[in-house]
């Protein structure tokens, strides 16, 4: 149990330090823009400052400690060239169709936006927001509460330019569009607010990947926040690969809202940064809509991944579905929080959560925790929780077969791996992540072999 | 082909082989009977080199090379293959893609080429009709929700595939079916050559009718206290193993 539980109990704890992080840059805060965005941006800052930065006495929070985030005093970040290059080394980054943020920057140059269907509009969200106002106005913001999560309310206070991807009705959109946030800077430790905001309209289909990258060696915060709309029998498939320098911070949160038989599925693989938080955030909002979350993350050294997903079933007749999956090595620590809410119009509610993972080392550690809130009474909700490291006794019937032990291990974790990564639909993505993961994972295999005796 | 000498083998600490002698020539068929607890699985887990099973004394001598030198994928790329009395489940990983990575990785140590997916297909096909073997068995992931005959005829099948020098089969006619069981000893017996020997361990005599033994071997404490030709099973069959316990 929390064996600091009754010292945060005394009066002296219970109040918030007042210091606010990330003072220099709060200073050099983004102007301009539509009126209500300037409001939004001083509202966001008014509530940063209130809240700080979480602590681990924040129940959301218990595990994952982001004081070094607070503790670099990281400036705002500029565009910065040499981005095209740098492109190459990442997972599928050479999609036809495909945005590029820079530093929170929307990228003309780097971006390719042809040959899409009437109607349909991608590209910059402060392009989006001046001339595409009654939509964007009508949707940003609306599923990201900032009055109560920090690191929105400094995404807000931050707000300025990310990717939008607006779909009108029936608009189906064959080729999947690729959304790129790069930060990173030569010389400075920067951070970088993107903003992501898609709009499928009724009857609409598209895929959607983003992926979160940086130079490797540099040290730099990202703190995202998406907002993905699903309108009636429209379909969202939405991927996220996070693929950011080993010595960055990576915060962010996806936040989706499905109409009345609408589909949204994300699946979302880890594989960079120093301390991670995923926040995956889906509202099943109208009868007969469906929701998928899944995610598959890999970390060694002493990393920290830690995904928070909520499911919020506010409608009846609604299947949702998670698999999260987890490989870890060194002393890595994971955390895995998975919240399913059915509220009580939410009759016929199908839930099922999983969630795995594999310790390939001694001292890699996870919390897991399911959360389930159930106020109806007509439902069914199953979920399981595996932590464990290989099993001993399926690698000795492969090595019986022939396999050495590290073919046999090999080919143990690529299952365990595969029962995400098939699920990917594109198939140049698919193929990309693989070759990523079991690179990733050759290198902490010949850390472990190094310490196995 | 197999000399076993003295061999002494401890499982969770506790002595249960107190001196195994051995000898198995090639196209011989040697069965190993004797009651519960005797030590028949531990014999050949400890063959095939289970890491739970110590091997504190004695020797074994598999083609003049020592066995208990080598790891466990070392014994099987040499020709040694072990049917498993209880065969793992091992979810996500698929059935054929884990046999062509077995037979290549067999044939690779033979120094023949890597079969290609068409040549390994052809080849399974073939096994495949002789197990009576369903194709969908071969999608699926390895023995995984396999009802207990599949999984017995999914062990036999492997060893087809396979082709040891030599088979030490581990009760597998336990919890099996008459047509499994016929099934079965037809793929053991489908596979009886001059250059291959068997070591079949078994609780009931019922199985050696179908495969019929040039010796049985009784063992009952963890030695062998009785060995004879294939007569001396039905003996076993008719007097039980008591007579051969109180001698």
């Amino acid at each position: 149990m929390d064996r600091g539980g009754l010292n945060a109990m005394t009066p002296q704890l219970a109040e918030k330090p007042k210091l606010v992080p990330f003072a220099s840059a709060f200073e050099k805060r983004p102007q301009g823009g539509p009126r209500w965005l300037e409001d939004l941006r001083a509202r966001g800052a008014a509530r940063f400052a209130a809240l700080g930065l979480p602590t681990v006495r924040d129940e959301e929070w218990r595990f994952t400690n982001v004081a070094p985030i607070g503790a670099i005093d990281f400036s705002l970040a500029e565009p910065v060239s040499g981005v095209a290059e740098q492109l190459a080394g990442f997972a599928y980054t050479d999609a036809p169709v495909r945005l590029v943020v820079v530093n929170g920057r929307y990228d003309a140059t780097l971006s390719r936006t042809k040959g899409l269907p009437k109607g349909v509009r991608i590209g910059s969200l402060a392009q989006a927001m001046s001339d595409h106002a009654d939509v964007v106005q009508r949707y940003f913001g609306q599923l990201s509460d900032f009055t109560h999560r920090s690191f929105a309310a400094l995404n807000t206070a931050f707000v300025q330019d990310g990717a939008y991807v607006y779909l009108p009705d029936n608009a189906i959109v064959d080729a999947p569009i690729h959304i790129i946030f790069v930060t990173g800077a030569e010389a400075a430790r920067v951070m970088a607010h993107p903003r992501t905001l898609v709009v499928a309209g009724a009857g609409s289909q598209c895929r959607i990947v983003e992926s979160y990258i940086g130079t490797e060696g540099q040290t730099y915060f990202t703190n995202g926040v998406s907002e993905v709309f699903v309108a009636e029998n429209a379909i969202v498939d939405h991927y996220k690969v996070q693929q950011e320098s080993l010595d960055a911070f990576h915060v962010a949160s996806l936040h989706a809202h499905t109409a009345r038989s609408a589909t949204f599925s994300s699946h979302s693989f880890s594989l960079g940064g120093k301390l991670v938080r995923n926040d995956a955030l889906a509202i099943l909002d109208g009868e007969g809509g469906e929701c998928t979350l899944n995610g598959l993350y890999l970390a060694d050294r002493e990393r920290l991944i830690d995904n928070h997903t909520t499911i919020d079933h506010a409608k009846a007749h609604c299947p949702s579905h998670e698999i999260y999956k987890g490989i870890l090595g060194g002393t890595a620590r994971a955390v895995f929080n998975g919240k399913i809410i059915v509220r009580q119009d939410a009759q016929k509610t199908d839930a099922k959560q999983t969630n795995r993972a594999l310790l390939l080392t001694d001292g890699a550690t996870i919390n897991t925790k399911p959360q389930l809130e159930i106020f109806a009474d007509d439902v069914k909700c199953t979920h399981g929780a595996a932590i464990g490291q290989l099993d001993d006794d399926a690698i000795f019937y492969l090595r019986a077969r022939g396999l050495t032990y590290a073919e046999a291990r090999d080919m143990m974790i690529h299952a365990f791996a595969a029962e995400i990564l098939d699920r990917v639909k594109i198939e140049p993505l698919r193929e990309a992540l693989e070759a990523e993961l079991f690179e990733q994972l050759a290198r902490d295999l010949a850390e472990v072999d190094g310490t196995r005796t | 082909m197999l000399e076993i000498t003295r061999l002494q083998v401890t499982a969770e600490g506790k002595e249960i082989l107190k001196g195994i002698d051995l000898k198995v020539n090639k196209g011989e068929v040697h069965a190993i009977m004797g009651p519960n607890g005797s030590g028949k699985s531990t014999l050949a887990r400890a063959l095939s080199g289970h890491p739970e099973y110590q091997v504190t004394g004695g020797q074994v001598l598999f083609e003049g090379h020592d066995l208990l030198d080598m790891d466990p994928d070392e014994r099987a790329r040499e020709g040694v293959f072990m049917a498993f009395q209880y065969p793992v489940e091992i979810a996500g990983v698929n059935n054929a893609y884990f046999l062509k990575a077995a037979l290549n990785a067999k044939r690779k140590h033979q120094g023949l080429p890597e079969l290609d997916a068409m040549e390994f297909m052809a080849l399974v096909n073939d096994k495949a009709k002789l197990l009576d073997i369903d194709k969908s068995m071969l999608s699926r992931a390895v023995n995984e929700g396999f009802s207990g005959g599949e999984k017995k005829r999914n062990e036999i099948f492997q060893m087809a595939l396979l082709e040891p020098t030599l088979a030490i089969l581990d009760e597998t006619d336990s919890g099996l079916d008459i047509d499994a069981l016929k099934l079965v000893a037809n793929g053991v017996n489908a596979m009886r050559s001059p250059e291959r020997a068997f070591i079949v361990v078994t609780h009931y005599q019922r199985l050696l009718n179908y495969i019929v033994p040039d010796f049985v071997h009784v063992l009952s404490g963890g030695r062998i206290v009785k060995s004879g030709g294939k007569e001396l099973a039905l003996e076993l069959e008719q007097k039980g193993y008591g007579w051969i316990e109180a001698a």
